[in-house]
């Protein structure tokens, strides 16, 4: 079998179910660590065609609840061990789901390469296998644009610059290991950590921004949390411009989470409205509140409304307890109705706003505070930002490979292990760029030091 | 009149170090062989540097003992100073070189030769090389006799057309004063040979007793000798010293003056010069601002006073080679016995080769060494090793014998020309191979030996001795996961010194060994159960196999991924643009190059991994027609 493949066989956009599919060595031990059943089976111990009702987790955390399904070669798709796993489809969910797939082993598919494996594998016949042909053509076509397209941008000046630095550091290593008797400067390994920890902090700073880069692409992930019947689904209608949730004064009405899309100042936000925090009664809202809590762990952004007007119980704040990663607004509502004193320590938001649905104007100012607080108005448009997946996992990969060198150093390892995990870190790099390793650190051994005798 | 001398099998063209291996391997391996050289009295040759081995070149040399050839054997014989190169950088770079004298390297080879069976050696040049039906048939000599055979590897080095340049004079030579090999260029671009121009050079020889040798930096080989034949049984002793001198800014003021003189720089050479080895004009130039160059300064032979200086390769008139080198401390005085030089010559692309040497328009004529595109002796040994033994195994009707990449520098070496072909002389580095911690020199025998048995190079003897130190190896890897090291206050004082942790608790010295401040030197003190007589050779493959285990893993795991590939064989008569879906660059590389297998191919640049898929796919498709 092939090494392990995982991507979403399904489209991925907003939809309601969304398929993982992993196919190759070891899928079903890589599945095993990221689905866990929720009856005490792993998927190992699974036959072939069988499905489990379980939860996505990343170590103790639950992302997702879905259904994997087992299926061993050769029966199956691509004839090799195969697991689908199906979750909800949300994009921060399948992208996390993902992204720990990938961290478990599997690395991301090429274009038409699961249905590639089975007409290797004997599961499909000729015509089937030219329509194959197309398809990888097609996307094949489609990716080189697509990197013709980044090659302009600021991603692959800020790659390249970084894949220059580490090759920099490389080349004069390996021409000091290749030429003994030159009179070159001797490689020095404080100086080389240096070097390497710089390198560490820049490919730190692009994976950051592929968080930023995200919040474009994807919107920022708003949820307004609070009190039952503080007025969350005013705030939302209002940011919005239309009745999403429905509004009464019967505590609870919003059970299930309502998902709005704005834009504010040409950047999007994704907002979501949660039911109410607090112990509920009926088993509907239970489960509201239980997803409540999912979102709030993926949110970029909270909007925790108060109702100003009333007094404020201890057990409104058990709420932010979720929060503390992400910027936090604390909306301050139905001013209008008079302010009541409280002893609030305002000091763990980030900006408190008073709102009133009366004062429209009040809302803007909100607005205004969500745009500053995500930071994204003040981004320098040119500012290297990771787009993809596949980016995003190499220089991942360069950083992983650059721990390695440091630690490798750091324990006394010769130098000829050392540069393996150097040469891995700008392989990786090179990846994007398309170049071959070993072409690149002669070139740059002749180009950069005068060796030879 | 034309007349027919000898029929033979195999017609090897040169006996530089490419021809010498190519005639023993074909000869040994049971073909009736003809090795033809211009000269008897240039066999094995060193025109430039009196020594062998060097970073991934003594790794190189290794590896053609491991295989059953003679290089390795012959420099242990003839050698006068020995280093390993790199201690304390790692085993993958650790590298063995040794000083060589020069004339009685020759006078040894040549012996070998002529006592070889089914080996003939003889004065002749060769300028032509006839083709009937796609297949070689025979060559001609100057004198016009013609010479059946079924195969010709040219090992023609730098002989071609060659030219010498010395300031603004130039004139038809081969190296060290020959004639150059005038006319078979003619013949070969008949044959559609891709010929083209390649250039190198090498410093001036010098009399030692115009050398003040107080003046200078002494370098001496290593105290204790590690031979480069895993068979050796010679007593190796250092016989002479090196020494180390530094240019100065007078030397290159004189040098930057007198640029206009140099040939290089006023544009009569057109042939493209190794990046590895630049001339001293070149190093000026291009690193202006280096204030001093390393020499070094080496003795040729025991029976000569000529000196090699190492690091001044140059083309500028002479009158400038002795000024410039009189700048140099320690050489105030010098007198120049060969002046330094640069030579021109005709080379091959060697994309239009197998991984077998074998040329693939023209059945049965191979190539190796220089002509192919590379560098020094130790690459071209290599070569003509391979294709020695592959011409043989043709005729003898036994399949082809490749070395891929994570075997050894040498399967490195000719995956690199034949995939990626070369633009500039190809010296080897170890920096060029991905599986530099699996390829060590002090492997090759693990690597290598077992082909080289089954092939029919080394002898039954030789495989056993190589069987039973494999043995001890095993059993001493098992042995100390069996030994326990308690601690004690001595042994944690060692370790603190050491730099290491200290030992709390009783450890299995299996696994203390994996640290990398420790060694068997340490931790044999605390083992009783140390077998006295255990080889230094099995002790240090025991310490590098577990103390570099997770990289060696993590490279074996890379092995492992790319002979899934390598293991996928396509068919060499295939016409690339008539397979759909490879993009346009794709089919004319894959056309030019013809891969043999899925793993070339994705080697070849501008090949990406999509074509890969599409060819994958496609190779499907035809095993189902």
């Amino acid at each position: 079998m092939e090494e392990c493949i995982a991507a979403v066989a399904t489209p991925i956009a907003q939809s309601g179910i969304c398929v993982i599919r992993l196919s190759g060595e070891g899928a079903i031990e890589i599945a095993s660590k990221v689905f866990v059943p929720v009856k005490n089976q792993s998927l190992l111990e699974m036959e072939g065609y069988r499905a489990a009702y379980g939860h996505i987790v990343d170590g103790d955390e639950v992302i997702d609840d879905g259904v994997a399904l087992v299926f061993r070669a050769p029966n199956s798709y691509t004839g090799e061990d195969v697991v689908e796993v199906s979750c909800h489809g949300g994009l921060a969910i399948i992208e996390r789901s993902l992204e720990l797939f990938y961290r478990s082993g599997a690395r991301p598919a090429q274009a038409g390469e699961f249905t590639k494996r089975a007409f290797l594998n004997d599961k499909m016949t000729l015509t089937q296998a030219e329509a194959v042909m197309d398809v990888i053509n097609a996307q094949s076509f489609l990716s080189l644009k697509a990197a013709n397209a980044a090659k302009r941008g600021a991603l692959y000046r800020k790659i390249n610059e970084i894949c220059e630095d580490i090759t920099k550091i490389d080349g004069h290593i390996q021409a000091w290991l290749d030429y003994p008797d030159e009179d070159l400067d001797l490689v020095d390994s404080d100086d080389v950590k240096k070097n390497l920890y710089k390198v560490k902090d820049d490919l730190e700073n692009l994976l950051s921004n592929y968080k930023l880069g995200n919040l474009i692409k994807n919107g920022v992930k708003t949820v307004i949390v609070g009190r039952p019947n503080v007025g969350k689904s005013t705030i939302m209608n209002f940011l919005s411009g239309e009745e999403k949730s429905i509004v009464t004064n019967i505590s609870g009405t919003t059970r299930d989470i309502v998902e709005n899309v704005i834009t504010i100042d040409g950047l999007m936000f994704v907002l979501f409205d949660t039911a109410g925090i607090r112990l509920a009664e009926d088993v509907v809202e239970k489960i509201g509140v239980e997803r409540a809590k999912a979102k709030i762990k993926e949110a970029d952004l909270i909007l925790f409304v108060i109702d100003g007007s009333e007094k404020i119980s201890k057990d409104e704040f058990e709420v932010l307890k979720y929060c503390e990663h992400v910027p936090k607004i604390c909306v301050l509502n139905k001013v209008d109705l008079g302010l009541v004193e409280n002893s609030i320590n305002f000091d763990q938001f980030d900006c408190v706003v008073e709102t009133s649905s009366k004062n429209p104007q009040t809302m803007e100012s909100l607005k205004q505070n969500m745009i500053s607080l995500t930071q994204l108005n003040s981004l320098d448009s040119d500012a290297p930002l990771l787009f993809n997946e596949r980016q995003k996992l190499a220089v991942q990969k360069a950083l992983d490979e650059l721990k390695n060198a440091i630690s490798a150093i750091e324990s006394g390892f010769t130098w000829d292990a050392v540069v393996i995990s150097i040469d891995a870190a700008i392989d990786s790099l090179l990846e994007l760029t398309g170049e071959n390793l070993s072409e690149h650190i002669v070139n740059e051994v002749f180009s950069k030091f005068c060796v030879g005798k | 009149m034309e007349y027919i001398l000898e029929s033979m099998e195999v017609a090897v063209l040169g006996a530089g170090h490419a021809g010498v291996e190519a005639a023993l391997a074909s000869a040994r391996l049971g073909c009736k062989t003809i090795l033809l050289t211009m000269s008897l009295d240039q066999i094995a040759n060193m025109p430039c540097n009196p020594s062998i081995g060097g970073t991934a070149k003594g790794h190189l040399v290794r590896e053609i003992d491991a295989l059953g050839g003679e290089m390795g054997k012959a420099a242990d014989a003839n050698m006068l100073q020995s280093r390993i190169l790199n201690r304390g950088k790692g085993p993958a770079v650790h590298s063995l070189r040794a000083q060589i004298d020069r004339s009685s390297y020759h006078t040894y080879m040549k012996n070998v030769l002529e006592k070889q069976d089914n080996l003939y050696v003889k004065q002749d040049e060769i300028v032509e090389i006839r083709v009937s039906g796609g297949c070689v048939d025979s060559v001609v000599t100057k004198l016009g006799a013609v010479i059946k055979t079924k195969a010709v590897i040219i090992c023609c080095g730098t002989y071609l057309e060659g030219k010498i340049f010395v300031g603004q004079s130039s004139y038809y030579g081969g190296p060290d004063g020959s004639p150059s090999a005038r006319g078979l260029s003619d013949c070969l671009k008949k044959l559609e040979l891709p010929l083209r121009r390649f250039k190198t050079g090498t410093p001036a020889r010098v009399n030692r007793r115009s050398i003040d040798f107080d003046k200078l930096e002494v370098q001496n080989g290593d105290e204790v000798i590690t031979p480069f034949s895993f068979s050796n049984k010679l007593q190796l002793e250092n016989k002479i010293q090196c020494f180390v001198a530094y240019t100065n800014s007078k030397t290159h003021e004189v040098i930057r003056n007198n640029l206009f003189r140099s040939p290089l720089y006023s544009g009569v050479i057109e042939g493209v010069g190794p990046r590895y080895c630049p001339s001293i004009e070149d190093k000026i130039v291009r690193f202006a601002d280096k204030p001093r160059h390393q020499l070094f300064i080496e003795p040729v032979g025991l029976e000569t006073q000529e000196i090699y200086l190492q690091g001044m390769s140059s083309s500028l008139p002479e009158d400038v080679q002795i000024a410039f080198l009189r700048t140099i401390e320690g050489l105030e005085n010098v007198e120049i016995m060969r002046n330094a030089y640069a030579i021109e010559y005709d080379c091959c692309d060697p994309v239009f080769l197998y991984p077998t040497l074998e040329y693939k328009k023209i059945s049965g004529l191979y190539g190796a060494g220089q002509f192919n595109g590379t560098s020094g002796y130790e690459e071209a040994a290599a070569q003509g090793l391979i294709a020695g033994i592959n011409a043989a195994r043709k005729i003898c009707g036994k399949s082809e014998f490749i070395l891929d990449r994570a075997s050894s520098y040498i399967g490195t070496l000719i995956d690199d020309l034949v995939t990626k072909g070369c633009t500039d002389p190809y010296r080897m580095m170890t920096a060029r191979s991905e599986y530099r911690l699996l390829l060590r020199q002090d492997n090759a025998d693990e690597r290598l030996t077992p082909l080289g048995y089954e092939v029919g190079l080394i002898s039954k003897e030789q495989y056993d001795m190589f069987l039973e130190k494999q043995k001890k190896i095993k059993q001493e890897k098992g042995r100390i996961f069996n030994v326990t090291i308690r601690p004690s206050k001595e042994l944690n004082e060692e370790f603190i010194v050491r730099g290491t942790s200290e030992l709390k608790q009783a450890q299995k010295m299996g696994e203390l060994i994996k640290r990398p401040q420790l060694s068997y030197s340490v931790l044999e003190k605390y083992d009783e159960s140390m077998p006295a007589d255990l080889p230094l050779e099995v002790k240090e493959q025991v310490e590098i196999s577990l103390k570099y285990e997770g990289y060696i893993k993590k490279q074996q795991q890379k092995v492992d991924a790319m002979r899934k590939l390598e293991i996928k064989k396509l068919p060499i008569d295939v016409d690339y643009s008539c397979v759909d879906g490879l993009r346009l660059e794709a089919r004319e590389k894959l056309n030019k190059v013809k891969p043999l297998n899925l793993g070339q191919a994705s080697r070849i640049s501008g090949v990406n991994p999509a074509d890969i898929a599409v060819l994958n796919i496609w190779l499907k498709q035809r095993g189902a027609l």
